[in-house]
Formats: C-alpha cells, structure tokens, sequence
C-alpha cells in the first residue's frame, strides 16, 4: 500500500512539473491527496477485478498496476501510450491490468459501470467493478440512473465517490443538502462513508462492500472523504476558491505521512526500508519520464484507424 | 417470400438472432411482458427468459451506458429506446461515449451495441414525440445510421447490425410499423452502406430516407403515367452512405431532389446536396430539398398534414425542375 501510494503521488508530482514545462498537453488533472482510495480500494481487488476510472484517473489506473512508462507515454501523446495516444490524460483503458475504461465526461462512468457489472453477472464472474468518480458526479442524472439501475438488477458493481470537496470551485456543501453517502438509502442499497485521508479505513470498507458485491447481494456507494492538494487542473492552484490554511489543515492529515508513522510506530518496517522503496521509486519514474520522452508521436495514418471496428 | 409487417419483420430479426447467438441481450422500458409498446420486443421474454430480456426503468442513460458496458464486455445488447425524441435524453452515452469507445481505447474496446428506436411523425403525436433528426448521428463518427423503408429491409439490416463489430443507431417508423411487405423466407442479411434501387428512371433522381420512400414510389409511379422518369434510391443507411449509388444516379439524371421526414435545416437532404455539388456540379441543373419545415411538429391532424412531406409534394417538386 505505501508503495502504491508512493508511486501515485511521485507520478503526479512529477506530472505537474512536466505539465507546466509544457511536455503534457491538453488537459491533466493530478491526484496527489486522493491517493488513499485509489490504494485502499484496488489493493482489496483482485486482477481479475474490473475498475472504470474517471477524468482525475492516473492513480486509479497505476493503482490497478499500469506501468508508468505507459500512463505518461499516454499523457504525452506518444505512442506507447495505452489508448497509443489517441486517448491523452482522462482516458485510461488496459485489459490486462483490468482497466476498462476512464471517462472524461463527469458521472459518464456510471452507467457504463452497470453494463460491465451486467456481464459478470450473466457470466456469473465471481469478479465486480469498481467506478470512482468526484462528489461533482453526485450531481448528474447519470449517478441516479446507473446506481437505480445496478440496484434493481443487484449487480457486482462498487460504486466510490472520492468526495475532494470541490467541483472545481464550487463546495459540495453549495451542492448538495444531504451527506453523500446518505444517497445510498434512495436506491435501496448500502451506503458509507470513510475517511478517503486513511488507506486502511478505505481498503476495510471496501473489502466489505467487495465481498458484497461478489456475493451477489448487490451495489454499495461507497463515499471516501478527501482532498485534493492541486487545484482542479495541473493548471490551477486552486487558490481562487480555497484558503491556504484549509488546504494546510488537510495536508496535516495526508495519507502517506499517516501510513508513514504507523508503519514506523509499530515497527512494521524501518526508515531505511522506507527509503530505499522511495529510491526506488524514484529512480524508476526517471526511467518513465525517459522512456515517454523518447518515443516517437504516432504516425498520422493513426489519426482514421480506429474510427470503425 | 412471406408476407410480414415492418414490425413483425423486426420481431422476427430479434427472435432469431437470439436464437442464433445467446449472446444477444435486449433490454428498455416496457420490452418484457408488455412487448414493447409497439409489440416490437413481443414473445422475446417467453422465449429467451428474464436474463436476456429486460425491462429497465426509464432512464435512457443508463439504458444506453448499459448496453456499452455489456458491449464492451462481449455481449450483444438490442437497447431501445421508445421515441426517437428520447435519444436526447442520453445523449451523453449516445454521443459522447458509444460511438468513441473504439478510437479512445486505440482499439482496445468495441461496443457493437444496437440501439433501436422509432419516430412517430404521422401519428399525431406532437413536438416531443414525432421528431426524426438522424443527420445529428451522420455528424458523430462512430456511429452506424441504419433508417429501413420496407419490411424486409428491416429485418436484414438490423441482423448486420446485430451482428457487426460497430455501434448502430437503427431508426425505425412508426408509421411503418403496420405496413406489409414481401420478406425472404430465408435468411438474408443486408449490408450497410449500400442503396436500394426503387425505381429506375433517366429524368430526376429521388434519393428518399425511410417513411419516405414508399411516398418516393408512389410519386414515381404517378409521374411515370405522365412520361416523367424518375429514379428513386434507398440509401438504407445514412452512416454509411452508399455516395457511389447516388452520384452515378445524378450524372444520369442531372436533377436531385432528396426527401426525408426531418427538418430541413442540416438533415439528410442538406447533407447529401452538399457531397452531390462537390464531386458531381457540372453534372447538376436542379436540385430540391423536401423535408419538413424548420417548425416543430404540430399535433392537430390538419396541420401536421400540412407539416409533412407527402407525395403530392414530391411530385409537384419534380414537376418544377423537370
């Protein structure tokens, strides 16, 4: 888990940087904060184990064991990338890893998620799908419709709203009256609520809510509490909306630090342990960033390829 | 040959294809005990059971994210949608996700899903529930546009699209529905992207799209007693768009004159004059629009006969450049 978890906010950091130097075009959307759920929730999954994933989706696919080589080839637009570049930073799909797919369009996701957990259980998977998505999505028809859906039909699907606080700039407080977990009673379905800042509270609410799902009983919302450090894109410091001490106060709760003292408090493992993995993290996230610099862009005549199956 | 009805040929592409392949699923509001609430989906739950058969609550997006999950997934989902006016109601899934699924994944995903629906213009249905506007899903790439005329049509068209590897949008007419026509006893599936010739004629080429079609024939039928040649062609489906068909029928004629059941503003008809004058201008001393006008659907019986295209005004238009 802090390995994962390492790795995500690494990744992002340096996803950041190359955002502002100007190598990742178009759109990105960092993670670094949330990176509890995306661990907590995929390490309770296994391979077989299906996630569809959302617009601030680089952890939730490096999560679920995409190479990082892969993702920033992708975030570059070159060709290692897994969509071969024709995707870019919100689109994510990798079967091996059990990525089906990342939607740009806020609570899209949802009514896909139903679909794919409609095939598990025709096919009577003992398998289920996992959909991240904001407290934003909370909002859309999309939400109400895919999560009534899956209730009704008691599919293997998890649905994990990973609750930043902020749809861009606007508090969930201005967006919605009732907690969001709470949404969960309307459909007929569980609801909870976890603090998304503690990967173990994550991975043991979803362990549940899982093993729920695989058992046939159905669909659980699961609400994880977070925050996320940037703004809503690599673009924006997220300062026109938020104060500086709150974003500290949630920083003071921030998840790594907090796995970080357990870890050393019962001496699960040493400092040095510690670092060596950050070392090698490191050191392997400059190999990514070399290797999707060095690859070429994909050739033109990938511009028409995949327009038709 | 048999004789079926528009939608009893539907009924029956959609029983055998289940037949043949357990993977195709069908699910939408009211498709299960009802049948559908234009008996299309009729007998499917009896025979395939409540797995493969579903009735969902209404909630068209979801309906239509469904069937892209199941797609994507290995399955074969006939989603429907009742009124053709409720596609923009999951115009996201529709637009946005179903027909990017292959390109955004770099080919990693297809989602060969079908989504059927119909429009009721000509039953006095009124402004949500009659409108026909195909050419906004021509104008999404991604997407198959498949708009049968006929009864044997029908059934053809929607086993290729059950049977494709692409998503399909398959619009059928609900003023079509009762409408009998000759169907092959045996199987006989119809291929995208290539017209049907109707008529053939030397004067004026009607290219025609659904409902359309049969009032393209009886106006050729009519002009045909007056010494006046029209050839009228059935593209069958609109994404594809059989261009090859269509070109050579104007260099022949040198007149066009299309006709569809939506608005004219960017429709079908807009479109295809536009690709005609591209590659075929020098060929081209006439062309005319038939469509209806950019008003929304009355419901009163008199003007929605006013509003909508008919022979009379197909041979009238013809009449005019010929």
């Amino acid at each position: 888990m802090y390995e994962s978890m390492v790795r995500q906010r690494m990744l992002e950091e340096k996803v950041v940087e190359l955002y502002k130097s100007g190598s990742i075009p178009g759109l990105a959307h960092p993670y670094i904060g949330q990176e509890a759920i995306s661990t907590g929730v995929c390490v309770a999954l296994e391979k077989e184990d299906l996630i569809v994933s959302n617009h601030r989706g680089h952890g939730h696919s490096v999560a679920k064991g995409l190479p990082e080589k892969v993702m920033l080839s992708e975030l570059m637009g070159k060709d290692a990338g897994m969509c071969l570049g024709l995707g870019g930073s919100m689109h994510s799909t990798d079967l091996e890893c059990g990525i089906i797919f990342s939607t740009a369009i806020v609570g899209g996701g949802i009514p896909l998620s139903v679909g794919v957990a409609l095939a598990l259980k025709i096919d009577k998977k003992q398998n289920c799908v996992v959909c991240f998505f904001g407290d934003g999505a909370t909002n859309t028809g999309a939400f109400h419709e895919g999560i009534n859906l899956a209730a009704i039909w008691k599919l293997p699907a998890i649905f994990v709203c990973e609750n930043n606080q902020y749809a861009i700039s606007v508090p969930v407080s201005k967006s919605t009256l009732v907690p969001i977990a709470q949404r969960a009673q309307a459909y007929g379905i569980p609801g909870r609520s976890v603090d998304g800042m503690n990967v173990l509270d994550v991975h043991a609410a979803a362990l549940e809510a899982i093993s729920r799902a695989k058992k046939g009983e159905g669909p659980t919302l699961l609400e994880c509490k977070t925050y996320r450090y940037t703004g809503h894109g690599a673009y924006d410091t997220g300062l026109d909306y938020r104060t500086q001490e709150e974003i500290n106060d949630w920083k003071a709760r921030d998840p790594i630090d907090k796995l970080e003292r357990k870890i050393i408090t019962e001496k699960l493992a040493a400092i040095e342990e510690l670092e060596s993995i950050r070392n090698k993290l490191r050191s392997e996230l400059e190999d990514a960033v070399k290797f999707a610099q060095e690859r070429p862009y994909p050739p033109d005549s990938l511009l028409a390829k995949f327009v038709w199956a | 040959m048999k004789t079926l009805s528009y939608a009893q040929a539907i009924n029956e592409a959609l029983a055998e294809e289940m037949r043949r392949d357990k993977k195709v699923l069908v699910f939408g509001e009211d498709v299960g005990k009802l049948g559908g609430v234009f008996k299309i989906t009729k007998g499917l739950l009896e025979e395939f059971g409540p797995e493969r058969v579903m009735d969902t609550p209404l909630s068209e997006n979801a309906i239509v994210g469904a069937a892209i999950g199941v797609a994507i997934m290995g399955y074969r989902p006939v989603a429907e949608i009742m009124y053709m006016d409720f596609l923009h109601e999951c115009a996201d899934q529709l637009v946005n996700h179903l027909p990017k699924m292959h390109f955004m994944t770099g080919g990693k995903l297809t989602a060969p899903a079908v989504i059927r629906t119909q429009y009721s213009l000509g039953r006095n249905t009124g402004a949500q529930h009659s409108q026909f506007f195909p050419s906004l899903y021509m104008n999404t790439p991604g997407i198959m546009v498949a708009t049968p005329s006929n009864p044997a049509d029908a059934k053809g068209l929607l086993k290729t699209a059950i049977r494709g590897s692409n998503p399909v949008l398959f619009v059928e007419s609900a003023a079509l529905y009762a409408t009998k026509g000759q169907v092959p006893v045996k199987e006989e599936l119809i291929p995208f992207g290539k017209a049907d010739l109707k008529r053939s004629g030397s004067d004026v080429t009607v290219v025609a799209v659904s409902r359309m079609v049969g009032e393209a024939v009886e106006a050729a039928d009519a002009l045909a007693a007056e010494g006046i040649s029209v050839e009228v062609l059935d593209p069958r489906t609109l994404t594809p768009l059989d261009m090859d068909a269509i070109l050579s029928s104007v260099k022949k004629t040198g007149r066009l004159v299309t006709a569809e059941d939506g608005c004219i503003t960017c429709g079908v008809g807009a479109e295809i004059v536009a690709r005609v004058t591209e590659r075929a201008m020098d060929y081209l001393e006439n062309i005319v629009r038939i469509a209806c006008p950019d008003i929304p659907a009355p419901f009163s019986p008199p003007l929605q006969k006013a509003y909508m295209p008919e022979t009379d005004m197909i041979v009238r238009s013809i009449k005019s450049i010929v």
